[in-house]
């Protein structure tokens, strides 16, 4: 081990500012629910300024790369561990970016009685803020089956987005004055979906980090119920 | 691998120096009109490979090659005459070497050896090796002047010219750049992705990032032996052997 002490120095800073954003994309995910859950318009605030935070870690981020790259030209699994850490910090953004859209909702919906109890849409944050801990872990790692698993658990999101979906679609066809909110819910249904997606995808940019294959590692499940047509790739 | 693609191939070889092995089991295939690039640790055995391919070795006393080098299908140590196999496979060296004489002389030197003594011969000679290591337009001036005027950059495309004059088949490069700057280096690289068209070009070198500008193929050589030979965009992106990952990054040295 000669030569790297620059290198790896400058890896260990790369790692220690993706920990941060991963705790801080955790972060925003599960006030952007709880902010839902309580009708919470100071805490949905906070998810805002998070974001803020969230894009200036993803500039930084992105400096720290660059200048790897500029300085100690990295090659092969180097090179791998820089463009992979380049390209997650662009699915945790958007998944911040969700975040905040989601309290965008919250805000609007502040003085409304929710046409439903929520236990779904908070499993699925759940499980989707697992997924983004999962992933970053994985890439700290550089753990293969972490990231697997990560990518194996979108299954679970998926059919909790089916599932709401169905119910959202009943309760309008009952009650047509829901459909405004079940509007606005069925779209936070599809950003905590979207958030699993992105999480996937660091999950198979990791395996690429360590493998040098790039692979889909999603299965596409079917949207039950809905139709028999394989649910719409959603991972780029 | 189609065979008539292969400029050389080895088999087998093996080289000492006295008792100290310095190549082993080296069986490599060199393609036509590509660029090969030889890297590894100092000490490897790369510049020793590269020298068996235009016999540079016979001179040094103690040194026993065993194996085959083919060029062209005829074995390099039985079948060529030395002179015929260093017109064909030309050298170019770490540090410019010009000849202490005239920027014409040098590169008219290699042809007159070989009997060219036509003045309008050796002038179009000159001039087209002089364009095609794109010094020509730097030198056409001064054509009569000390060649060791020039600066370091010139002084290699120079000593690539002198190569080029004698219409070679390979172009053996030993870290032609290392002594140069960076906008020499460049010019020297441009030029080796020219002269690919008509040449064959191995090179050793030190720098990754040239061999990963300007080879097609890369050898990665340790302790005599090739550990990993493949394109030089597997090599450098996702390397087999983790030998070959360990030194391109820089874990061992």
């Amino acid at each position: 081990m000669v030569a790297r002490h620059f290198f790896d120095r400058g890896l260990e800073e790369l790692h220690l500012e993706l920990i941060k954003m991963g705790s801080m994309v955790e972060e925003s995910i599960e006030n952007s629910i709880l902010a839902l859950k309580k009708q919470d318009i100071s805490l949905a605030k906070k998810v805002f300024k998070n974001d803020d935070i969230i894009d200036e870690l993803e500039r930084k981020i992105e400096r720290i790369c660059l200048n790897l790259i500029a300085t100690q030209q990295p090659l092969a699994k180097d090179l791998r561990t820089i463009s992979t850490a380049l390209k997650i910090i662009t699915d945790m953004e958007r998944i911040a970016d969700h975040s905040a859209d989601i309290s965008e909702i919250t805000i609007r919906m502040a003085n409304e009685k929710y046409i439903k109890p929520l236990i779904d849409l908070p499993k699925m944050a759940e499980l989707a803020k697992n997924m983004v801990n999962k992933s970053i872990d994985a890439y700290i790692k550089q753990d293969v089956d972490l990231a697997q698993a990560v990518c194996d658990s979108d299954d679970d999101v998926d059919s909790l987005f089916s599932k709401i979906t169905l119910e959202l679609i009943n309760l309008m066809k009952n009650n047509p004055e829901t459909v405004e909110q079940a509007i606005d819910l069925m779209l936070i249904a599809k950003y905590l979906e979207r958030m699993a997606d992105h999480a996937t995808n660091i999950g198979e940019w990791v395996v690429f980090n360590v493998t040098g294959e790039h692979e889909h590692l999603a299965k596409h499940i079917f949207m039950q119920g809905l139709d028999d047509a394989p649910e719409a790739s959603d991972h780029d | 691998m189609n065979s008539s693609e292969l400029k050389i191939y080895t088999h087998n070889l093996e080289l000492f120096y006295g008792d100290a092995q310095a190549l082993k089991n080296i069986n490599i295939n060199i393609d036509e009109k590509k660029v090969t690039a030889l890297i590894g640790p100092s000490g490897c055995g790369k510049s020793t490979f590269l020298k068996t391919l235009n016999r540079m070795n016979d001179l040094i006393p103690n040194v026993k090659i065993t194996g085959d080098v083919y060029f062209d299908g005829l074995n390099v140590y039985k079948e060529y005459d030395i002179v015929e196999l260093r017109k064909k496979v030309g050298m170019v060296f770490q540090k410019p070497n010009p000849f202490p004489m005239s920027v014409y002389d040098n590169v008219a030197y290699g042809p007159r050896i070989h009997g060219i003594k036509s003045k309008s011969k050796l002038d179009e000679i000159v001039e087209k090796s002089l364009v095609n290591s794109a010094l020509w337009d730097e030198v056409k001036d001064r054509l009569k002047k000390n060649a060791l005027g020039l600066s370091g950059g010139q002084q290699q495309r120079l000593c690539i010219a002198r190569v080029l004059a004698v219409e070679p088949e390979v172009v053996l490069m030993d870290e032609p750049t290392s002594a140069l700057d960076p906008i020499s280096t460049l010019k020297i690289e441009d030029l080796m992705d020219q002269l690919k068209e008509k040449y064959t070009i191995v090179i050793v070198t030190h720098n990754m990032q040239q061999a990963g500008r300007i080879s097609d193929k890369t050898a990665f050589f340790l302790h005599g032996e090739i550990v990993e030979y493949d394109f030089t965009e597997k090599i450098f992106s996702n390397p087999t052997d983790k030998r070959t990952e360990d030194y391109i990054t820089g874990r061992f040295g």
